[in-house]
């Protein structure tokens, strides 16, 4: 047994690391007009990913290099950027997985106010989430005053939609919403996606005359950038063809 | 020595950035079907606009009328009409695709934008050679 474990630890091959070249796209108000591109070279690993490489360049290159992260495990939803000009979130994309004979380009994602570098100003996201009422609105009270009992297929009806971490990927790879900012965006869409179709939910109708607006659900143009987008898999543009159904039938 | 300054520095990058503009985003053959819908679309759009000014031409004059349509028996309108074809051949396809996705399901959107662009050539084949033999032999 030790013999084996000699072995081993005698064996590995060290992980062969190489040379990305990274272009950040960087915008500093204080000091640009307008945004540039900069390129730093970092040596990394087949499996790290995009946001160790920012890291390496924040912590060893140049510490001004601003960008959002959290859990930097494709949970919180903060590092969504455009990466070789397709939103993803910077934690889940490994280096591995793009072609690093060219270089990787990095920048915010489009459609929402540059703050600075990778930072955008996420107001006007947060602001159309939240005008579909993103919670249950229930008329009576639980049967027998403990829970609202869902059957296994009623909770199904609204799962994928449920999965949603606010990354705003797929509402800045929308080109209506690049183009028309008052457009309430995919994800606000999903979001209210996950009440109407909730059983437990009363209010499925206000959500629904929210949604038939003209800057609503009709907007979609099914470009199914927001599908291929979402770092959850959510099939988005199938939530939206649901509430414009829904709208059209009068009832989830 | 001459001292870097705030606005040095500024000037500096301003001259630096000579690829402000982001890159273009990467999207699949949804966006591209888009796209071309958009563009298709206006561009029949003007066409008709113009059609119908030219037609409403033969209440001006008949003469006026037959000008402008002689005008348009050149070789290069010949061109021009192909181009006309093949816009409004994807638009309508393109159109019962996203009728489609719509009323019936996304989950084949991406194969129905190849069977689009398979009818779009095919009628073209069907279409173009014809169409040019009897523009080219005039």
């Amino acid at each position: 047994m030790s013999t084996a474990t000699m072995e081993k630890s005698a064996a590995p091959a060290a992980p062969e690391s190489f040379t990305v070249t990274v272009i950040i796209r960087r915008f500093d108000p204080e000091v640009d007009d307008e945004p540039r591109w900069q390129d730093f070279d970092v040596e990394m690993f087949a499996t790290d990913r995009v946001l160790d490489a920012l890291h390496k360049i924040k912590w060893e290159q140049d510490g001004s290099l601003s960008f959002r992260r959290s859990c930097a495990h494709g949970i919180c939803g903060s590092d969504a950027m455009r990466i070789n000009g397709r939103n993803r979130l910077a934690c889940k994309t490994l280096i591995k997985d793009l072609d690093i004979t060219k270089p990787v380009y990095v920048e915010a994602i489009k459609g929402l106010p540059l703050e600075k570098d990778l930072i955008v100003d996420m107001e006007p996201f947060f602001e159309s989430y939240r005008e579909v009422q993103p919670f249950l609105v229930a008329a009576s009270a639980p049967k027998e005053g403990k829970e609202r009992i869902q059957n296994v297929a009623q909770r199904e009806r609204f799962d994928d939609t449920t999965k949603c971490i606010l990354c705003a990927a797929c509402t800045s790879s929308c080109p209506v919403f690049w183009t028309d900012g008052q457009y309430f965006g995919p994800a606000a869409i999903v979001n209210a996606h996950r009440f109407i179709f909730d059983s437990r939910d009363d209010n499925a109708a206000v959500r629904l005359d929210i949604l038939n607006d003209k800057e609503g659900v009709w907007r979609c143009r099914t470009t199914f950038n927001c599908s291929e987008a979402c770092p959850r898999g959510i099939q988005v543009t199938q939530a939206i063809a649901e509430v414009k159904q829904a709208i059209m039938r009068g009832k989830p | 020595m001459p001292q870097k300054t705030a606005g040095t520095l500024s000037y500096q990058q301003r001259t630096t950035s000579r690829r402000p503009a982001g890159t273009l985003y990467r999207g699949r053959e949804g966006m591209w079907s888009w796209v071309l819908h958009r563009i298709t679309g206006v561009a029949i759009f003007f066409f008709l606009l113009v059609h119908i000014l030219d037609t409403a031409l033969v209440r001006v004059s008949p003469e006026a009328y037959n000008a402008v349509i002689s005008t348009y028996q050149t070789p290069l309108m010949g061109l021009g009409e192909v181009a006309l074809v093949a816009a409004i051949v994807f638009h309508a396809f393109n159109g019962l695709r996203i009728i489609l996705i719509d009323f019936w399901t996304p989950k084949y959107h991406r194969a129905m934008f190849y069977v689009v662009i398979a009818l779009w050539v095919i009628t073209m084949l069907a279409f173009a050679p014809r169409h040019l033999i009897n523009v080219f032999s005039h």
